[in-house]
């Protein structure tokens, strides 16, 4: 194998992963642009929505061969749970981080890491510990262009991913609510008086954040497990994503995973830095972006106004 | 020599221009105002002195030493104390905490002992060290007629009051220049006459009141000099009544006229 | 029976020794860190390795310990002290993962996933400290408990707590009040880091065994449940919200309906108190005790002459 297709291995592993990075990373990113707070639970949410993916697909699919009917009954099953997860944030958001608007910054925070608890031991309570095995929807043989290997759950990644962020990107910069939700979170208040529904608009965000956490749920359980902590690390990992590319900053949060996961990939390809050590790669990022250039590459440098 | 000076003060936010080329003076024992329309860049001007912000170019310089980005901590230690337009007392601690807290450097080093030997021993024995604090920030209460309130949260201090004990903590800092950021704002007028006795009364205790305010009337009758800024550039600088007649300032503040 | 509450007895005070240190971090100086479990994770392992590997005595890696963890607090603290509350979360958060990594993959000097075993038992005046038997080690953590209290509270009822407090309330102005804020904060998490670092000695030297997975987040997440649900910034408090996690965590084993109670009890409790305080009760179930200062330091009416001349003096006739 050629080092130019080696590269390119790793360049489209690096990739597929930073997709789901930043698919997950969209929703810190949204919400942090409104409320200003990191919601802990978003990788708790993306949990749930892999677990709903799961017996979903598993029920609807009865003994289906692989085809495009499997297709369209895995799709289903991913909407519903996208469904499934924007209720749940919009909930989250309403019981937990709601009342707290008015109350310190560590508060809502705190909360958040309590409903995380509480929501992957819940996971854990009713759907065991034990990982479980999301079958992939199709033949996952893997084609071969020259020495690159690609797979299809990889152009599933990269299809499902690219779709969504193009949505979104459309969606917030063409539409009315999308405009709503840009004034909101340049200034809550202002927005108000404007007469923009501010709670609305959360509730919105909350409901696409969690949604896109869905996607990316299910996208990861097919290669991976579901298993009740699954959330935690990708949704830190996300979240280093959001800083990277500067917080708030949706195109920010798609750059931060994508360049997370290349960076991943290709710190324990080429740099060899050993498989244990790959999860620390991301903080040493985090850490290494909050010194040099804490506002992150797209973000606006935030001075507290004195 | 003037007590401060800033030579070519600038400070931009990206293509803001918040403060631009200023050359401004404050004279030893004066009490000067620093006037200007709502985002002439007063406050910035105070932050880049105080250390609060750091300049984009330009000096400043404290009893003739040259200051300009040194940390607010050093800054204040120097013997500049301010207070905020926004006020920001420690909301939580009673009043009395946060005239204590001004005290908190002064009382930090020792004749004659080295600062980590003195840090041991005012840990072992408290009492004296508490003491002296205690009563210094009492002192600086009814300076400021706040000492009924010293065990309140400093959040249930009435809106004016608030403003005076945000002074009362930057007085306690002993310092030779104080600097207010519209210390009358939101005041009534009863107030505002208690605070322009107060501003005397602080300079009698030899300290030079460097103050921002919008209120015309204490402007022009406390201070003896005056600076005006406009977009960030020094249009005017002199006593009341020049400034008052000085027609720059006249169409900075009224629109110029067709 | 006795046995068993004497364990959860030893283990709140390793907990409330944890909590003490958060809460000078968190509940003094309003950093929220989650990043206990690394220092008590290096503090265990420092006498893990030292007595096992080196026969130093545990009563000397207990300080050694601390030291260790401080430094480690220190080089957490100063990157990431411009970092404002949700930031330095998950900053922190990021240091205690890579810490544990750090352990897991140094092969080496802490044997990885095995973790270190044969620690052995503490001597005291030719006595043994048999952790089989627990009262001596209840009475050694407790004691522990009491001197970080006693010492912990001092610190805070100084000028230097006041700093702290006033960089959790406003740092801006206390940068403007002359306090050098940034070294206040490293020092907070110094302090915090060198007291979790102890408290880490003393469970290694408790369990006679250390493994990286006796300290994860959740230990980070528990020992914050304690600081909240005391109250932060109250000393006290928090030792108190230490024994009542404890028993919560503790009481269906307690009451011997463990079998009935699923293990994720426990942590779903963890994740209500959180929520709950927050919304309900923000300043933990005793708050913060506001010092009386006019009692500390003599009442009113005995004020002192010189006080009384000093303040006509300042004031001068007019007032
Ligand atoms: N941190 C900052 N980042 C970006 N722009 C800033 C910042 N601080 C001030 N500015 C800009 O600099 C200009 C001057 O602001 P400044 O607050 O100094 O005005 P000011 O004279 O104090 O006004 P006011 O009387 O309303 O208090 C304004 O245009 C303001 O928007
Ligand atoms: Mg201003």
């Amino acid at each position: 194998m050629g080092s130019i297709s080696e590269f390119f291995q790793h360049f489209l592993n690096g990739l597929t992963l930073g997709g789901i990075y930043a698919l997950i990373a969209l929703g810190y990113t949204m919400v942090y642009g409104i409320l200003k707070f990191i919601n802990f639970a978003h990788g708790e949410i993306l949990m749930i929505g892999a677990y709903s993916g799961l017996f979903l697909f598993d029920y609807f699919r009865g003994d289906l061969p692989y085809g495009p009917l499997l297709m369209i009954v895995f799709f289903v099953a991913m909407l519903i749970s996208m469904v499934i997860s924007a209720v749940l944030g919009m909930s989250i958001e309403k019981i937990a981080y709601k009342p707290l608007r008015k109350a310190t910054r560590l508060a809502p925070l705190l909360s958040a890491i309590g409903v995380s608890f509480i929501l992957s031991n819940l996971a854990a309570f009713f759907w065991g510990t034990k990982s479980r095995k999301f079958d992939y929807p199709f033949d996952n043989t893997a084609y071969k262009i020259g020495d690159v290997a690609i797979t299809p759950h990889q152009i599933l990644i990269l299809v499902v991913s690219f779709l969504m962020m193009v949505a979104l990107k459309l969606y917030i910069d063409r539409t009315r609510m999308g405009k709503a939700m840009r004034a909101t979170s340049l200034d809550q208040d202002v927005a108000a008086l404007m007469g923009i529904n501010v709670n609305q608009v959360i509730s919105l965000t909350f409901a696409i954040g969690s949604a896109l956490a869905a996607t990316a749920g299910i996208l990861i359980a097919l290669d991976f497990k579901v298993y009740p902590t699954m959330g935690a690390m990708a949704g830190l990992k996300a979240f280093v994503a959001a800083v990277v590319g500067g917080i708030g900053n949706i195109t920010g949060a798609m750059i931060g995973g994508i360049l997370l996961g290349l960076l991943e990939t290709f710190g324990v390809a080429v740099l060899g830095i050993p498989q244990g050590l790959k999860d620390t790669i991301a903080f040493g990022v985090l850490i290494l972006i909050l010194l040099v250039k804490p506002e992150g590459l797209l973000g606006k440098a935030e001075r507290e106004k004195v | 020599m003037s007590l401060l000076y800033t030579t070519q003060l600038t400070r931009a936010f990206g293509g803001v221009i918040a403060v631009s080329d200023v050359d401004f003076a404050v004279e030893k024992h004066s009490i000067t105002g620093l006037i200007g329309p709502n985002g002439a860049g007063k406050t910035t001007l105070f932050n880049n002195i105080t250390g609060m912000d750091v300049p984009t170019s330009g000096k400043v310089f404290f009893k003739d030493e040259e200051i300009t980005g040194m940390p607010a901590h050093s800054i204040s230690r120097l013997g500049i104390a301010r207070t905020f337009q926004n006020i920001r007392l420690f909301k939580e601690m009673s009043v009395l905490e946060n005239v204590m807290i001004g005290r908190h450097f002064k009382t930090g080093k020792s004749m004659t002992s080295g600062r980590l030997l003195n840090a041991v021993r005012s840990y072992i024995s408290m009492k004296g060290e508490e003491k002296a604090i205690y009563d210094t920030s009492r002192e600086w209460l009814e300076f400021f007629n706040l000492d009924k309130f010293r065990n309140e949260s400093a959040r249930n201090l009435p809106y004016g009051s608030q403003r005076e004990l945000e002074i009362a903590r930057a007085m306690a800092t002993e310092p030779e220049l104080l600097f207010l950021d519209e210390p009358a704002a939101g005041m009534n007028p009863q107030e505002t006459d208690r605070l322009m006795a107060t501003i005397r009364r602080i300079r009698e205790q030899g300290v030079t009141v460097l103050l921002i305010e919008h209120d015309m009337k204490l402007v022009m009758n406390i201070c003896e000099q005056i600076t005006v800024l406009n977009y960030g550039k020094k249009i005017a600088s002199g006593n009341p009544l020049e400034i008052r007649e000085n027609p720059l300032v006249i169409e900075a503040y009224l629109g110029k006229e067709e | 029976m006795l046995s068993f509450l004497l364990l959860i007895l030893i283990y709140t005070g390793l907990y409330a020794i944890l909590a003490l240190g958060q809460n000078i971090i968190t509940g003094v100086t309003g950093m929220l860190s989650l990043c206990q479990a690394g220092f008590f994770a290096i503090g265990a392992y420092v006498t893990a390795i030292l007595t096992v590997s080196y026969g130093v005595s545990f009563w000397l890696t207990i300080p050694l310990a601390g030291l260790f963890a401080a430094a480690a607090g220190a080089l957490v603290g100063l990157p990431t002290l411009r970092l404002k509350g949700d930031y330095l979360a998950i900053a922190t958060l990021g240091f205690g993962e890579i810490i544990r990594n750090v352990i897991l993959n140094w092969d080496s000097l802490t044997r990885g996933p095995m973790g270190i075993n044969g620690i052995p038992m503490p001597t005291i005046f030719g006595m043994t400290i048999n952790p089989y038997k627990k009262w001596g080690f209840l009475l050694l953590v407790w004691v522990f408990v009491t001197i970080f209290y006693l010492l912990l509270k001092r610190l805070t009822r100084s000028r230097m707590g006041r700093a702290l407090e006033a960089i959790k309330e406003d740092e801006i102005a206390a940068y403007a009040m002359g306090i050098n804020t940034t070294r206040y904060k490293v020092w907070a998490f110094m302090v915090g880091a060198f007291v979790a670092g102890c408290a880490g000695s003393l469970q290694a030297a408790f369990t006679l065994s250390v493994t990286p997975n006796t300290y994860t987040f959740m230990v980070s997440v528990m020992v914050l449940c304690m600081v909240v649900l005391g109250g932060m910034g109250n000393h006290i408090a928090v030792i108190f919200g230490a024994l009542i996690i404890q028993l919560a965590a503790e009481f269906p084993r307690l009451l011997g309906i463990s079998s009935t109670v699923p293990p994720q009890f426990k942590q779903i409790v963890f994740g209500l108190i959180l929520v709950l305080m927050m919304i309900y009760r923000p300043q933990g179930i005793l708050g913060r005790k506001r010092v009386n200062y006019d009692q500390l330091t003599g009442t009113l009416e005995q004020e002192s002459l010189l006080l009384r001349v000093r303040r006509i003096i300042r004031i001068g006739v007019k007032r």
